[in-house]
């Protein structure tokens, strides 16, 4: 379903994260006249498109949703399909470029891994899996474990801190959504057992950097702000910067990885 | 240049804001009553786009080092200093070291100042404007900040003697219905629109809060995220509605019973605190 947003806007119903990363990577390929946002959300696409020809554009929507579902669905059924996505997607780990979000070839700037290789691209482990998009791209992140919440985070995981290192770095993520601050992606696919509440009382100051969780959520704090997820530890990969073209590696269906820095 | 001797209760730069970032977390931000910053801007040849100064209740006064062109649209204020044929909706020149002062504006809120050129502090993914939510752009204006100004040298001439000035327009939103109107009851589009709503203090660049009757939900609990549009008006768990301006976040919680129509946008812009307003349903198109 399409619902109107006002005038400029329409919020198509994708019912699935899968499938809104897919159609918001099909659209910024297909660059429709007109278009001015697209705005994945867990279960829509709000795109915003002033003076744009509402029936075509709709017209347009409706066919690729209907693809990208299509899409989706094949690849569920491909026994999970995540094995085969991630052997082919290994080989460019080791030094990986960001499309700009507008789509255009990629960017100048690129985010090297520290370690990472074809190797280092493990099949993500059955069970909670994030919906991976085959085409999206990884950025992997190196952190240094030290965070000022990785023994309470240990203690209500009931696990050793060794091992809160392990299943965070055990498992690739990918950003939800992007909201809160600018840069600041909700990191999905986190291994169960990392699943803690926020903070009862947020901090008045968490440093850029800060890499941390929170319920089904990791993330990377983009810049300074109060924050009430639990630190693990912090990333010198600074992943916003409004210099930079796009200003995060980040985008809806980007594919992440910790490692031990 | 401009120097900043006080800027008044806020001040920030806008222009038209920052488009294309929204699936970064990044808000459009931009001037919340834009029309009357085209228009400041075209008085003074200005290209629509350029980046001017919107002042929150007058009782800013600026100084011109260099004298300027300048403009003022918007909420009325009362406009002295030491320009001769200073006013609101005229293009004027401000001699060198003179100063512009306004005074409080009968109605309205938020009065636009467009400088011949264009103020030129540095841009920000594309756009000079304040964002008061994610702090992106330059700060709010203080007593002190001084504010370059581009050359003039490629601009039309100005051409406008005077823009006849709109007086307040009847506080009457239209809205269009959604995309969350199927989150309420029977009946809360027309509860929306039954009975005034007076706008409440903790208003600001991110939204209008409004307080009166509650639109009844027919479900409870929130929405996953989705995008948000400028106008929507969103009902929160309280049920007083908040229609959002432009610095709004770009991804909400909260279903959107309506979105108000772009040409109403300015009337929210200029509610102020303790103003009444209304909706008012029109179809979609």
């Amino acid at each position: 379903m399409i619902r109107r947003a006002g005038e400029h806007g329409l919020l198509v119903e994708t019912g699935a994260l899968e499938v809104s990363h897919r159609l918001d990577a099909a659209l910024r390929a297909e660059r429709p006249p007109e278009v001015r946002e697209v705005v994945p959300g867990p279960e829509t696409v709000l795109v915003v498109a002033p003076g744009a020809d509402q029936g075509r554009l709709r017209g347009l929507l409706e066919r690729l949703v209907a693809d990208c579902r299509s899409e989706a669905g094949g690849r569920a059924a491909r026994d999970g399909g995540s094995a085969t996505g991630s052997a082919s997607r290994g080989q460019s780990l080791s030094r990986r470029t960001y499309p700009s979000s507008r789509g255009e070839s990629p960017s100048r700037r690129t985010y090297p891994s520290s370690r990472g290789g074809a190797d280092q691209a493990a099949s993500p482990p059955t069970g909670v899996e994030p919906p991976f998009h085959e085409g999206a791209d990884v950025v992997t992140i190196p952190v240094v474990y030290d965070g000022e919440d990785l023994e309470s985070v240990a203690e209500a995981a009931g696990i050793p801190v060794d091992e809160v290192v392990e299943r965070h770095t055990g498992r690739e993520l990918v950003v939800g959504w992007l909201g809160f601050a600018p840069g600041f992606a909700y990191l999905i696919g986190l291994d169960p057992v990392l699943h803690v509440p926020r903070l009862a009382t947020p901090r008045t100051a968490v440093p850029a950097g800060s890499v941390a969780v929170a319920g089904p959520y990791s993330a990377v704090y983009p810049t300074a702000s109060p924050g009430g997820w639990r630190l693990l530890g912090r990333t010198d990969l600074r992943v916003w910067n409004v210099s930079a073209e796009p200003p995060t590696p980040f985008r809806p269906g980007t594919r992440v990885r910790f490692e031990v820095a | 240049m401009i120097e900043v001797l006080t800027p008044g209760p806020y001040a920030t730069v806008q222009d038209l804001g920052r488009h294309g970032y929204a699936h970064l977390g990044v808000p459009c931000s931009g001037a919340a009553d834009a029309a009357s910053l085209r228009l400041a801007n075209r008085l003074v040849g200005n290209p629509e786009r350029l980046a001017g100064i919107e002042i929150t209740f007058g009782m800013a006064r600026l100084r011109f080092p260099a004298g300027a062109w300048v403009a003022l649209a918007g909420a009325p204020c009362p406009v002295s200093g030491g320009a001769p044929g200073a006013g609101m909706g005229v293009p004027f020149w401000v001699p060198k070291g003179a100063e512009v002062r306004l005074g409080t504006p009968p109605w309205g809120l938020r009065t636009y100042l467009a400088v011949r050129g264009g103020v030129a502090v540095e841009p920000v993914l594309g756009s000079r404007s304040t964002d008061s939510l994610s702090g992106l752009g330059p700060p709010p204006l203080r007593p002190g900040t001084v504010l370059p100004v581009s050359p003039a040298a490629e601009l039309d001439d100005i051409t406008a003697d005077l823009a006849p000035l709109a007086g307040p327009r009847p506080p009457v939103l239209r809205v269009l219905p959604g995309p969350r109107d199927d989150w309420f009851a029977p009946g809360a589009l027309e509860t929306l629109c039954a009975t005034p709503y007076t706008v409440n203090q903790d208003s600001n660049r991110v939204g209008v809060r409004l307080r009166g009757a509650e639109p009844a939900r027919a479900r409870q609990g929130e929405l996953p995220s989705e995008g948000m549009v400028t106008g929507a008006v969103q009902v929160p768990p309280s049920g007083q509605p908040i229609v959002f301006l432009s610095d709004h976040p770009p991804t909400g919680g909260y279903p959107v019973i309506a979105v108000v129509a772009e040409a109403d946008l300015p009337i929210a812009a200029q509610l102020r605190p303790g103003d009444t307003v209304r909706f008012k349903i029109v179809p979609h198109r």
